[in-house]
């Protein structure tokens, strides 16, 4: 026979006082957990969004980022022609070359330094990545000293407002545009001509191309065929995709390493909180084990209802810790991004897939935590447990 | 002194809930302490900054190089005693998805650089092998310690900001003067990538990174960085000049996220610390009703049932702490053994020690704060009717 649960609520409810702060010991370390995973989570998607199915970045081999990649003219325009670059309507390749280099704005709020990329576009960009949409202004005109700026720049750094002037490469850019790249990382950019780029920062040559594949079965030949001719055969084509996860790998792997020994040290603090807090439950309550023992129930029984009542708690604070970390997606942080060393913003995502495993990790610490004491219990001997004051 | 008894055999009372408790605080505390570490580890180059070193960069952003001209103008400024330039050189070493094959690489020049960090502490025998061969270079003892580089050996390097292949050969291993030297980084000659340059990609030659500039007199700071920033300001590459500590805090400030995280987080182990401890508390005064009343009828004041619970809460809370304490020396050095390069400088500060001690000790505090309030209200015949 089964102790009734509303014995174990009961129980629970009595003492509120303990309960809630076991409860909050665990909310705690399943906030942490959870605000973790979401940051990590957070930061993949702002990167990999930034990749676009079908898209192909040239970049020379061995260079891990744009910033020290390297293309010259001639590669790129032998890459541009191939046959399977999709093409526009009028005939020109979706593809565009593009020059990647970080300046130092100030910020908003700390007045501190930031570093930003700016990213040098071919008018193509935009055909190529669908995902970036003008929110304010209008686009940049070919051939002159405007730009346009992500909508995260003109948040957060000064004087990127439209109509103001930034200085940089030796010379003033006007904004006149600002772009949304729906939560991707080029929200974080400054974009602009490439041609007025590279001469303003003494660059004889590219940093990197893009290109769009007419069909995505088409990478394995065009990636053979460019990196085994020698006029090519310094650079690397990747998937735009495969480039950006690779970019949040370091970062995230940090986060995450970071954060799963912070809560796992956590965890092992509001276990013990549990325990004592089921140890004291046992004691208290040595008398009403004893007559439930002589009324019949089984020492399982007994056992499974102590560790149901820590399992309850735990899970309520579960609840309560995932309801917090929740408020954290309304949280957006800007850190630099170690692999270009730019400046990047991104958020705190929540997915089930976290939801989930902080709800079972909050009951794993329930059971932890209420399986010792609830084996007391268990082992109490009738007659002596009832004798108990 | 009879209450120090009291307090202690209250203690004493359940052996096991006040052992849970004290390993429980032990363990937050020396995660608190650990936290703090690592804080102070992303400022230990702050901290390592010479206060007579500036440091000259272009004004746009450090991936940009300054002409190698700028040395002999820079020199000639009164109040400058000597000039030395560096060179971030990037590069890849063997796999770079293993974030231990990651070092700084940094170009040098062998004459100068050493004579300017003398908290590089290198052999005379090995300083002159190194500026003897071209592509001779200097590693940090923790690096090769990590890496296992002995002098001799060869490190091949794949290029990016500098294409291509490229070999050093390791003449020297430097130590830090002292606990707080980065001893991670390996120094070549600068004038070998330069000539290197010449060949591979020519029109690049002749750019260092930056600058690095003594001052005799560390007041002048501040009027040699607008010389030397006036002085290039209207030609080609313009330049921002700062103090060694600034240029670091530049480093650290962008990672201020990530900082601020981690500080967040350690204000919630205290969090937590403060509910194992208060749970505890709680919990035995609650059984103790009776006792406190007891007490209160035989004419024991307030001050009494405060010494009483908050004394238990404090006894608790230091051995917890001091036990925290005593993990987090053999775990920090664990932690450094095991990544020796994952933080250049990674040691328990004082303030690190101190702020955990007082973290204890306010959680003693506090814990104790609910329940005594309780006792005190509870009427003396009502504490005498309660049942346990």
């Amino acid at each position: 026979m089964k102790i009734p649960i509303s014995y174990i609520w009961r129980s629970v409810w009595v003492r509120r006082l303990t309960t809630v702060l076991t409860l909050g010991g665990i909310a705690l370390v399943v906030f942490v957990f959870a605000a973790v995973l979401m940051l990590a989570h957070g930061l993949e998607k702002t990167l990999v969004d930034t990749g676009s199915d079908g898209n192909v970045i040239v970049l020379r081999r061995s260079a891990t980022t744009e910033v020290v990649s390297q293309i010259d003219r001639d590669a790129a325009s032998i890459i541009k022609v191939q046959p399977e670059v999709a093409l526009l309507p009028d005939g020109k390749p979706v593809a565009s070359t593009e020059v990647y280099v970080i300046i130092n704005l100030l910020k908003k709020e700390s007045n501190d330094m930031g570093n930003i990329s700016v990213r040098g576009i071919s008018p193509e960009a935009m055909q190529l990545r669908q995902q970036v949409k003008l929110i304010d202004g209008r686009m940049f005109q070919p051939g002159t000293h405007e730009i346009i700026v992500g909508s995260s720049i003109a948040k957060r750094f000064q004087d990127c407002e439209i109509g103001k002037q930034l200085r940089f490469g030796g010379d003033l850019w006007t904004i006149v545009g600002i772009f949304t790249g729906e939560g991707s990382s080029f929200d974080s950019e400054v974009w602009g001509d490439v041609e007025q780029f590279m001469p303003a920062f003494g660059r004889p040559v590219f940093s990197s191309m893009t290109l769009r594949l007419r069909s995505a079965n088409d990478f394995k030949t065009l990636k053979e065929r460019i990196e085994g001719d020698p006029r090519t055969q310094y650079v690397e084509l990747k998937h735009e995709k495969q480039y950006y996860q690779e970019q949040s790998q370091l970062m995230s792997d940090f986060i995450k390493g970071l954060g799963l020994i912070v809560t796992i040290i956590f965890s092992v603090g509001a276990i013990i909180g549990a325990m004592i807090t089921m140890y004291a439950a046992v004691a208290n309550r040595t008398v009403e084990i004893g007559t439930l023992r002589a009324l019949g129930f089984r020492r399982r029984n007994v056992l499974g209802a102590f560790l149901i009542e820590s399992i309850l708690v735990s899970v309520f604070g579960g609840c309560a810790g995932i309801a917090l970390a929740s408020l954290m997606s309304f949280v957006n942080i800007s850190t630099i991004n170690w692999g270009t060393f730019s400046e990047l913003a991104f958020g705190f995502a929540l997915s089930p897939g976290i939801m989930l495993s902080s709800l079972i990790f909050s009951i794993v610490m329930g059971i932890v935590g209420g399986f010792l004491p609830a084996v007391r219990a268990s082992r109490l001997n009738i007659v002596n447990a009832l004798r108990a004051s | 002194m009879h209450v120090f008894k009291l307090i202690l055999k209250n203690t004493l009372r359940h052996k096991l809930r006040s052992f849970l408790t004290i390993v429980g605080i032990s363990i937050a505390v020396m995660a608190f302490g650990f936290m703090r570490t690592v804080i102070t580890a992303w400022y230990a180059g702050v901290e390592a900054s010479a206060v007579n070193r500036m440091v000259t960069r272009h004004s746009v952003s450090f991936i940009f190089p300054l002409p190698l001209s700028y040395r002999d103008q820079i020199a000639r400024i009164p109040g400058v005693s000597q000039v030395s330039y560096a060179n971030w050189f990037g590069g890849v070493y063997k796999d770079a998805s293993d974030w231990k094959n990651f070092f700084p690489r940094i170009g040098i020049d062998p004459e100068t650089y050493i004579d300017m960090y003398p908290e590089f502490l290198v052999t005379v025998d090995e300083l002159a092998a190194f500026q003897k061969d071209r592509n001779a270079c200097l590693i940090g003892a923790k690096l090769a310690q990590q890496l296992n580089f002995k002098v001799g050996d060869i490190i091949p390097i794949d290029g990016d900001i500098y294409p291509g292949k490229w070999e050093f050969v390791v003449r020297g291993i430097y130590h830090g003067k002292d606990k707080s030297t980065d001893e991670t980084q390996m120094l070549f000659q600068w004038k070998y990538l330069d000539e290197q340059v010449k060949q591979r990609q020519p029109g690049r030659e002749g750019q260092v990174g930056w600058y690095i500039l003594k001052v005799q007199n560390p007041s002048d700071m501040s009027i040699v960085a607008k010389i030397v920033d006036d002085m290039f300001k209207n030609s080609l590459a313009a330049t921002k000049t700062e103090t060694e500590k600034e240029f670091q805090q530049s480093f650290v400030s962008m990672s201020s996220a990530i900082i601020t995280s981690m500080k967040v987080i350690s204000f919630v182990i205290i969090g937590i610390i403060l509910l194992v401890l208060a749970n505890t508390i709680v919990m035995s005064a609650r059984e103790r009703t009776r006792e406190y009343a007891v007490l209160k009828a035989l004419g024991f004041s307030a001050f009494h049932i405060i010494g009483l619970i908050g004394g238990e809460s404090m006894l608790l809370a230091c051995s917890g702490g001091a036990l925290g304490l005593a993990l987090l020396f053999p775990i920090a050095r664990g932690f450094a053994n095991v990544f020796p390069t994952f933080f250049p400088v990674f040691n328990v500060e004082i303030i690190t020690i101190a702020l955990s001690v007082a973290t204890a000790v306010v959680s003693g505090i506090i814990a104790a704060v609910f329940p005594t309030i309780n006792t005190l209200r509870t009427k003396t015949v009502d504490g005498l009717r309660a049942i346990g």
